[in-house]
Parts: structure tokens; C-alpha cells; sequence
């Protein structure tokens, strides 16, 4: 039987526990990549910002490396680090830019056989506000099977808010 | 030339000037177009030259302040004072989000009210960008709420806005009048950002960063002692009747010299700072600006804006300001709506205020300018996400704008 090929979604702030998870629970003969999509979003508004002044923007700066550039730069530490951590120092490791939720579910289009997902809402008890925008679209249209991690320890079974109390807080603006 | 026609040629120019300064063309200095369309309203007669020299003498004193607070926040960076800010932010923060963003939200509504937005959003936005990225924290929550603030936490004094220097010369306010009336409305502004982002932002808002070998840099103690200097200098010269362009002059010769000195610096990286194509861009804008009021636009203005200074007058001031802002861009829009509440005080003035420098968090650049320079980054090839920062807008500005001239109406009950 061919290995199993498997996408981990590397996120800043939970890939840890995505990586551990991943090491746990799937075979370490897999086939991993790891993938990670920086936010075109953000580095067009810090941009639009400096738009907004209408020319001053910072002549004698003109040397400092685009907001870009940087996180390439530190896309490419993040993920050494993961593959560091997942035990494959030399997994296949995809550094994409743009729109997150839209770019992973095109990178797991076909082949991939386990996209492995970290929640990304609150994480302190179980419950509907675990998953934030980008993570709630790629669930919903992977095109593979997905391991979907707590990635700070699964919170337990009695922080479901009791129905007795009246609905659960209202959601999150998002 | 009609006045009809000379109003249509004004606004034209106008619009060239903004779009030029937007997409800058071949890399043309934003000044490029903005000088040659006033000297053709100086010819054409549509600005009659004793009216230009008027608002260039009015003009021209703010224009030497903007200078020298640029060269200021420039050497500030120099002396490396926001590489420092962005290690107590990583160091402080302990690789906690939530602690991470409460101190760039102080970080950025500092560095906004003494060293102007300019400062927050070329020097301390990419320090504060790199200091996430190196914590492995998602940066967005962070970086929206520096671009957010240089415009909504730069209310408190005239030096932190290019419009507040502007009104400032206009209304006859003390630097220290201006500060004490406008605390309250910038600590409200700030309120309202940090309640809606807490929660617009809750998903990024996760996990805990690598804050392993993170150490505070020294504090630049030089640089920090002359801002602090140069702080207390804006309200004494302004009591004692001098400009405070002349504090933010002493302060920038003061960093400067041993700046230039020690080699830690250049004269050229210090001119560069000074930035004279902008400064001749401002004096160019407000001349076509002067130009748009005279043929008519002027008079209708006086006739939208309220005369009163109730609560609710300053609310529908806000209001149309912020408008104003989003459809042309904020700079002509102070232009155009100050000389209308020039003559009716304090409170009209910092409403207009309100209303022009939170209300670009809708649009950034105008709406006009923002179209232009997305279809710049279309042909580029990037890819355009629906803009999260269009949503935070939409939640954060009119909320915003309410708090903050309710605090103001306050304020000048308080302060008088």
C-alpha cells in the first residue's frame, strides 16, 4: 500500500500542537508536506496605510525590506521549525502568499489524502466558537479527509455550557 | 474664466493631483503634478495670486512644523528607538497575544500623538510586523490596530496629524488647550478600537508565541530625554506665544547634530527626511483646495455644515467630515471644511478634526484613491481578498466617531 500523503496547515500560535498531533496520530511513514499561507490581507493594508499618507512614506527608509519579504523570510523559519518538530527535517514544505482559506483548500485539490487542521476560536471549553473564519471555510470544503486538533489539549466534556443557563453568548464578530 | 468652469477645472486638478499622488506614475514624486496644476490656476487667473499668497502665508508655518517633526521621528528611528519599542512589546508581551496587543495598542496611540501618524505607520508598523513574525503570533490583530490608530489616536495633539497642525494654526487654540480638550475623545476613540478589535480579532488572538531569547533592548536614553524635552517644549512656546515648530526645531537639532557627528546619521539621510517634494505637495494641495472653495464650493460648504455647538451640531460635523474623508481624501477635506468652522470656535474645529482623522479607517486613502491604487496592485497581479479592513471599518468608524464627539461635547463642558 502507498504511503499516505499528508498537508499539514502550519498556523503562527497553534502549528505546535498540529505538528504533535500529527506525529500521534498518523503513520511516520506518511508522505507530510508542510503548508503555510501568509495573509495577502495584511500586508496590503500596512501597505494602504502607507498609501494613505500620499507620498511620505519614509524617503530615508526606502532601504527597509517590504512587509513581503519579511514574512517569506520568517514563513520559511516557521516551517524548517515544523518539519524540525514533526521528525522530517527534510518534508516537502509549500510557503504560499494570499488569501489563506482559498489557497489551503487548493493545495490539498488532489492526492492529499488527511489535511491536518488546528482549531483557531476559543479554545478553553468545547463548544461552536472553536473555529475561526479561514478554518471554518477550509473544514467545510476540504476535498480530503481532515484531522481537526485541539491544539492545546481537548478541554473536557463538562465546559459544554449547561442548556439550563440560557443560550450561550452571542458569536464573535468575525 | 466663468466661475462654473473654473470650479471644474479646479476640482479636475484636484483629482489629478490625488490620483498622481496615489499611483505615482514612472515613480514621479507625489509634488509632480500638484505644483504645475496650481501654477496653472495662478495663470489661468482661476486663483487670483493675492488669495494664493494669503494661504501660502497661512500655509507655510504648519508646512515647517510637518518638517520638522518628520526629521524628528526619522532621527527617533536613528537612534533606534522603535527597534527598542518593538523588544519590550515582544519581551513584555511574553509570547501572549492578547498582552501583545494591549502593548502595541500603547505603543502606536503613543507614538502617534507625540511623533505624528507618519511615525506609527512608516516606522513602528514594520517594527511591529517583524517583532510578530519573530514571536510566531498571527500578525493581523497587530497590524490592523497600528494602521487603525495612526488615524484614530491622532486626536490628543496638534503634532500628531497633518490636520490637526492645520487647524491648530487656524483656530487660535494653545498647544496645551488643544491637548487638554482632546484627551478625552482620543482615550474614548482608542476605548472603542481595543473593545471592537478584542473581539473582531478573538481567532487570531491565539495560541502563545516563541518568546524564548527575546531580550528588551536599552532604552535609547538620549533620544527618549529629547522627545520628552521637546514635548514640554510644544506647550511652553505655545504659552509664551512662539510657534511650537520652534520646539520640534530644537529638538530635531538637538538629535540631529550629534547624530550627524557620531556618523550615526547623514545630512542627505536627514534632508531625505525632510521630505521638501511632500512639504511642496501640501502647500500645491492647498492651493487647488483654495481655488475649489473660492468658485463656489466654499460657499456651499458653509451652507451643509452646522452652525451651532451643541451635541448635535458636532455630531453632523463629524458626520460630514468623515465623509468628506472617505470620498476625496482626508488632507483636502480639512482643507476645504476648516475655513467653514473657522469663525465659530474651539468645538467645531475639533469636531471637523474627529470626523477627518477617524473616518479614513472606512476607506484608508478616500474612496477615490483607494479604487485607483487597487487597480495598480490588480495590474501587478496580486490577488485581492474582500478586504478584512473594509469590515473593521464598517465596525469600528461610526462607533468611533459618536464616542469621541460625545467626549469632546464633554470636554469642552469640562475644559471650556
Amino acid at each position: 500500500m502507498a504511503a499516505m500523503r499528508i498537508v499539514i496547515w502550519v498556523v503562527e500560535g497553534t502549528w505546535q500542537g498540529c505538528v504533535d498531533a500529527a506525529v500521534a496520530q498518523l503513520a511516520a511513514d506518511s508522505e507530510f508536506t508542510l503548508l503555510h499561507v501568509t495573509p495577502s490581507d495584511v500586508t496590503e493594508t500596512a501597505d494602504a496605510a502607507t498609501v494613505g499618507l500620499l507620498g511620505r512614506r519614509g524617503t530615508g527608509r526606502s532601504a527597509a525590506p517590504a512587509y513581503g519579504d519579511i514574512a517569506d523570510d520568517e514563513a520559511s523559519k516557521l516551517l524548517a521549525a515544523a518539519a524540525e518538530r514533526l521528525g522530517h527535517p527534510d518534508a516537502e514544505r509549500i510557503s504560499l502568499r494570499g488569501r489563506v482559506e482559498r489557497e489551503v483548500v487548493r493545495s490539498v485539490a488532489s492526492g492529499v489524502d488527511v489535511l491536518v487542521v488546528a482549531r483557531d476560536g476559543d479554545h478553553e471549553r468545547l463548544g461552536p466558537r472553536s473555529l475561526g473564519h479561514a478554518t471554518r471555510f477550509v473544514v467545510d470544503h476540504a476535498p480530503c479527509a481532515v484531522l481537526l486538533v485541539w491544539p492545546d489539549g481537548t478541554p473536557g466534556i463538562e465546559s459544554i455550557p449547561d442548556p439550563k443557563h440560557g443560550p450561550p453568548p452571542p458569536h464573535p464578530h468575525r | 474664466v466663468s466661475s462654473p468652469l473654473a470650479e471644474t477645472l479646479a476640482v479636475l486638478l484636484l483629482v489629478a493631483t490625488l490620483g498622481c499622488a496615489i499611483v505615482r506614475p514612472r515613480g514621479l514624486p507625489e509634488a509632480a503634478v500638484a505644483v504645475p496644476a496650481a501654477g496653472l490656476l495662478l495663470i489661468l487667473g482661476v486663483l487670483p495670486l493675492g488669495q494664493a499668497a494669503t494661504e501660502a502665508r497661512s500655509l507655510g508655518p504648519t508646512i515647517g512644523f510637518l518638517g520638522a517633526v518628520l526629521v524628528l521621528a526619522n532621527l527617533c528611528d536613528r537612534y533606534g528607538l522603535f527597534q527598542a519599542a518593538g523588544s519590550w512589546m515582544a519581551a513584555g508581551s511574553r509570547g501572549r497575544p492578547v498582552s501583545l496587543l494591549a502593548l502595541v495598542f500603547a505603543a502606536a496611540s503613543v507614538v502617534t500623538a507625540v511623533l505624528s501618524l507618519d511615525a506609527t505607520v512608516v516606522l513602528l508598523t514594520p517594527v511591529v510586523f517583524a517583532t510578530v513574525a519573530r514571536l510566531r503570533l498571527r500578525a493581523r490583530p497587530h497590524v490592523y490596530a497600528c494602521t487603525h490608530l495612526a488615524n484614530s489616536a491622532s486626536l490628543l495633539l496638534p503634532v500628531s496629524n497633518l490636520t490637526n497642525l492645520l487647524a491648530f494654526g487656524a483656530s487660535g487654540l494653545s498647544f496645551a488647550r488643544f491637548g487638554a480638550t482632546m484627551a478625552l475623545p482620543w482615550l474614548a476613540a482608542i476605548g472603542v478600537e481595543w473593545l471592537v478589535m478584542r473581539r473582531f480579532f478573538a481567532g487570531d488572538l491565539v495560541g502563545r508565541g516563541d518568546s524564548d531569547g527575546v531580550k528588551a533592548l536599552p532604552v535609547p536614553v538620549f533620544a527618549t530625554t529629547v522627545i520628552g524635552l521637546t514635548l514640554i517644549g510644544f506647550f511652553i512656546a505655545s504659552a509664551v506665544g512662539l510657534s511650537p515648530a520652534f520646539a520640534a526645531l530644537g529638538g530635531a537639532l538637538v538629535l540631529g547634530v550629534p547624530a550627524v557627528a557620531s556618523r550615526t546619521t547623514t545630512i542627505r539621510d536627514v534632508a531625505l527626511s525632510l521630505d521638501v517634494p511632500f512639504l511642496a505637495f501640501v502647500l500645491a494641495l492647498g492651493l487647488v483646495v483654495k481655488a475649489i472653495s473660492l468658485h463656489g464650493l466654499g460657499a456651499a460648504v458653509m451652507h451643509i455644515v452646522p452652525g451651532g455647538t451643541g451635541l448635535g451640531s458636532l455630531l453632523a460635523i463629524a458626520a460630514i467630515a468623515a465623509v468628506l474623508a472617505n470620498v476625496i481624501n482626508n488632507l483636502p477635506a480639512a482643507l476645504l471644511l476648516l475655513p467653514a468652522v473657522a469663525g465659530t470656535g474651539a468645538g467645531p474645529v475639533l469636531a471637523v478634526l474627529i470626523g477627518v482623522n477617524t473616518g479614513p479607517n472606512l476607506t484608508y486613502v478616500g474612496s477615490l484613491a483607494t479604487l485607483l491604487w487597487r487597480r495598480v496592485l490588480i495590474r501587478r497581479g496580486e490577488e485581492l481578498p474582500i478586504s478584512e479592513f473594509l469590515r473593521l471599518g464598517a465596525l469600528t468608524v461610526p462607533p468611533v466617531l459618536i464616542v469621541a464627539t460625545v467626549a469632546l461635547w464633554i470636554s469642552l463642558r469640562v475644559v471650556g
